[in-house]
């Protein structure tokens, strides 16, 4: 191959692994930092895509486009000022969809116990699939959307695109990048983590535990919806099918695991190596290639990860390691008399 | 270390230091106690009593020391091969199984038994009426006094050579911890020891041949039953200056 | 660990004092029955409920008591399920024809005399599966000492490795178990049942009847209640958790295999994100039980089972997850701790 053609596919590499990297980044606020286990991103990534796709779309034209509303913001959103700010808008618009649905999950289930949590984003992210697929009017079902409108289009030959949007994505990753290191120094962050780490002893302190556990879920979950619309406008074709678990929840779990929970650095890293991996496995021969054999390996990935290196890669500091013995919390019975 | 009595002790604790997480409760322990005896602890809140029980229990890991039952060490072992060996531990909450029925939670108490302890249960059922009156209640419905017989007897199943008992009187009706007392005495005529954590200080150094008190972790004093009782330190601080 | 019974409904309304379980499932009962009787409904679905209840319900008493005993979320539970499945259609399709063990269509049900042969190997399969899983991995994260996160975290992670392995040995092709179409029986009321329904109702009385008098008749089934009630005692009582744990994974292995079965009999087809697509079912059964109690899964898997069906009545089949899912969060808002409560102390 030609070295534009290896350029052209490791930008594009990139442009797929940033938009995953910002997913993971939305995932690291709640597992990383605060212990929450969401099981159905694919939820929010969805729910993040088809708002900025549709508001930002052409409304429908033609027999076979069953939705019935498309904002149609690329054309007349731009609010004349030359540039494409629609694109701004659609994300923004991605974001107050994810943060209404996760806060009204996370109020409903963070005062709970934190399994309730999980269980209730499978049942979100399920019920957004189910949603998308039966509502043939409101994204034309499983037919799907395209002609999702992108970013500056026509600054660039279309098959060079990947060239200006990596530029967009690395720096929409870089604002959220630096954005979550300084929540994960502020008190805020110290708050969440003292919550991950030791629940009982953080409400003992006086913290209400559930609403900052509610502000990480939702924060995360707007992350996640950022990383949706991100990729809608990338791919321009959005279908039920794009949110099955495995690349929508489970190969970003994969990614936060690999790279290092609580790590903002590790779960950018982690989406790019664990991105890296499995589309190089495409290449490789025999067993490798099998979209089936991959499946297994994203599930023996974090299996691995849990039992040989709980940290991932990078890890985070000793201090704030994870994982403590039931004997080695304070006595529950009181160290009496 | 050796016993008073120069024999073997059942139970020796030598320099045991423990804790939870990164602290230690225990910075060196030392607590014996001979058959058939009734040694009780004292000390302030937070003192490390609970965690010492625990900790020679098996629940909670010794760090440094050492932890002799019957001249074995058992320092580390897991809390269900400390009880095989006829240590018995009764904590201070949460030491019923709450769903389970009495007799279910008599016949869990039997649990490392591998003969027939029916008789057992009948035996329990002999030292506690109460007890007998509805064995197929639920144990969660039964009154404080009756929770912590129940308890006890649970603890009594494997005919252990020592008990140790966590507070037994916490919580209870001036009525109900002489009977809880008068059971324990009861308990130890017939040969098996008690190591004993007591907020009732006094009725628990009354009956008790010898005391410890412990303080921020560490051993205060030591001294006979009466002997703790008379001075009046203690009294002032641990026996409510009566 | 004791610690999440005390968390589950601390600061939420509570019904009046004198409300008690028997209230409750009085209440339900009356619910159900006024359900049944409501002349709009269709009987049929009701009765189609009951059967598909009977499935969650073999899967969510599993569920339940892993949760209750190993403290955690066990998100492959469906995944277990699909090990039964596929095993037993391992055993159909390939191992027993080998011995000239062919056959569908016995008596008035679609499958043949092969799955009664397979369907106690699945079950084993998916018993020794569970226990093996926790001997080579859970039980390393458990004396490492990791916390209830983390095992769900390994959960997942295995839930993706068993299916990605299902898709490796029989693909994501739609498969099915040998049947022979047959005439469903015609009662009152326009109600049709599938005869395989019967079977399936059957079984799962059986193995519902049996976990029961496992539980409440069996040292080993008293020593699982009383490691759910209190697992610091239970330590100090000499009860083996080492082996109430196994016990616990087989049951619960055990028991999913055979929903998974029963799952791909009722349904006529077998697809590896089948598992995954019922946990939903699952934990809204667990949910409505109260955690960690598996007469309230029980409970719990028929309220679902006869919602889910009912609901096609007037939305739309597919949203039936949705539906339960639904369920799931009405119960969480209005009484978290599920119908009885779990089976913790207090």
């Amino acid at each position: 191959m030609e070295f534009a053609g290896i350029l052209d596919y490791a930008v594009g590499f990139v442009v797929m692994a940033g938009i995953y990297s910002v997913l993971a980044l939305g995932l690291n606020v709640q597992w990383g930092f605060t212990g929450l286990f969401n099981i159905g991103i694919a939820g929010f990534f969805a729910l993040g895509a088809y708002t900025s796709a549709l508001l930002t779309g052409p409304p429908p034209q033609g027999q076979f486009e069953d939705f019935v509303f498309g904002g149609d913001w690329a054309q007349t959103g731009g609010l004349g000022l030359g540039i494409d700010l629609w694109f701004f808008l659609g994300i923004g618009a991605a974001m107050l969809v994810c943060a209404a649905v996760a806060l009204v999950i996370g109020y409903v289930t963070l005062r709970l116990n934190d399994d309730y949590l999980a269980i209730a984003t499978l049942g979100i992210a399920e019920s957004v699939r189910l949603f998308f697929l039966n509502e043939k009017w409101a994204a034309n079902g499983s037919r799907g959307l395209y002609n999702i409108p992108q970013f500056l289009e026509g600054w660039i030959a279309p098959d060079k695109y990947d060239y200006l949007y990596v530029v967009v994505v690395l720096g929409v990753l870089a604002v959220l990048f630096l954005a979550m290191q300084q929540a994960v120094r502020s008190p805020w962050g110290r708050v969440l983590r003292a919550i991950r780490e030791d629940e009982v002893a953080a409400e003992a302190s006086g913290k209400d535990v559930s609403k900052f556990k509610l502000q990480a879920f939702v924060l995360g979950a707007v992350i996640m919806g950022v990383g949706g619309a991100l990729y809608a406008h990338n791919i321009r074709f959005l279908s039920p099918q794009t949110f099955d678990p495995l690349l929508a929840t489970f190969i970003i779990w994969a990614m936060l695991m690999v790279g290092g929970s609580g790590n903002n650095v590790g779960a950018v890293l982690g989406a790019f190596v664990v991105w890296g991996i499995w589309t190089g496995t495409q290449f490789m021969p025999g067993v490798f290639k099998d979209p089936n054999f991959r499946f297994f390996m994203i599930g023996a990935l974090i299996v691995g990860v849990m039992l040989l290196r709980p940290g991932g890669i990078l890890g985070e500091s000793r201090r704030t390691a994870r994982g403590r013995t039931a004997a080695a919390r304070p006595p529950e019975t009181g160290d009496g008399g | 270390m050796d016993s008073p009595g120069g024999i073997l002790a059942l139970l020796e604790a030598d320099g045991v230091v423990a804790g939870y997480g990164e602290t230690d409760i225990l910075h060196g322990v030392s607590v014996t106690v001979d058959d058939g005896e009734i040694v009780t602890i004292i000390g302030p809140n937070g003192c490390g009593k609970s965690t010492l029980m625990k900790t020679i229990a098996g629940l909670v890991k010794v760090r440094s020391g050492r932890v002799r039952f019957r001249g074995e060490d058992i320092s580390g072992a897991p809390p269900e091969r400390v009880v095989g060996k006829g240590l018995c531990y009764v904590p201070q909450a949460a030491n019923i199984f709450a769903s389970l029925s009495i007799r279910e939670n008599l016949e869990m108490g039997a649990f490392l038994r591998k003969d027939d302890y029916r008789g057992r249960i009948n035996d329990m059922f002999g030292l506690f009426p109460d007890l007998a009156q509805a064995p197929g209640r639920k144990a969660h419905t039964l009154s404080g006094g009756q929770r912590q017989m129940l308890a006890i007897a649970r603890a009594l199943m494997l005919d252990p050579a020592l008990l140790l008992l966590d507070e037994p009187s916490a919580g209870l009706s001036p009525a109900m911890l002489d009977m809880v007392f008068e059971r324990i005495a009861g308990i130890n005529a017939t040969g098996v020891a008690m190591l004993l954590v007591e907020h009732n200080a006094r009725e628990a150094l009354g009956m008790s041949s010898r005391g410890y008190v412990l303080a921020g972790g560490e051993n205060r004093l030591e001294d006979t039953g009466p002997e703790l009782l008379a001075n009046p330190e203690i009294s002032r601080l641990y026996l409510g200056g009566r | 660990m004791t610690v999440r019974w005390q968390n589950i409904g601390g600061k939420l309304p509570r019904l009046p004092r004198w409300w008690t379980p028997a209230h409750t499932a009085a209440a339900v009962a009356l619910l159900v029955v006024a359900l049944g009787i409501l002349p709009v409904l269709k009987m049929s679905l009701v009765v189609n409920g009951v059967f598909l209840g009977g499935i969650i319900a073999l899967g969510a008493i599993g569920l339940s008591l892993v949760f209750g005993i190993l403290n955690f979320a066990n998100v492959a539970h469906g995944d277990y399920m699909i090990t039964g499945a596929y095993v037993a259609f391992f055993f159909i399709d390939s191992f027993l024809p080998l011995l000239g063990i062919e056959g569908q269509g016995l008596g008035p049900f679609t499958f043949g005399y092969p799955l009664l042969i397979a369907l106690p190997f699945g079950a084993l399969a998916g018993a020794v599966a569970a226990i093996a899983l926790d001997s080579l991995i859970y039980r390393r994260l458990r004396l490492r000492g990791a916390n209830a996160a983390v095992l769900a975290m390994t959960s997942l992670g295995l839930a993706i490795a068993i299916r990605g392995l299902a898709q490796i040995i029989w693909g994501t092709q739609v498969l099915s178990y040998p049947r022979e179409s047959r005439q469903v029986f015609h009662l009152p009321l326009d109600v049709r049942i599938p005869p395989d329904s019967l079977f399936i109702a059957v079984v799962a009385i059986i193995l519902v009847v049996s976990v029961y008098l496992l539980l409440t008749r069996t040292r080993m089934g008293k020593a699982m209640r009383a490691t759910a009630d209190n697992p610091d005692l239970a330590l100090v009582t000499g009860i083996n958790t080492q082996r109430v744990i196994w016990a616990t994974w087989a049951i619960g292995g055990g028991l999913a295999a055979i929903a998974g079965v029963l799952l791909a009999v009722s349904q006529a087809q077998l697809l590896p994100i089948m598992g995954w697509k019922f946990l939903i079912p699952l934990f809204a059964a667990v949910v409505l039980g109260g955690i960690g109690n598996p007469y309230g899964a029980l409970v719990g898997a028929f309220i679902i089972g006869v919602t889910m069906e009912v609901s096609t009545q007037w939305i739309n089949p597919s949203y039936k997850p949705a539906v339960a899912f639904a369920i799931m969060i009405v119960m969480l808002l209005a009484r978290p701790r599920g119908l009885f409560g779990g089976s913790g102390p207090g």
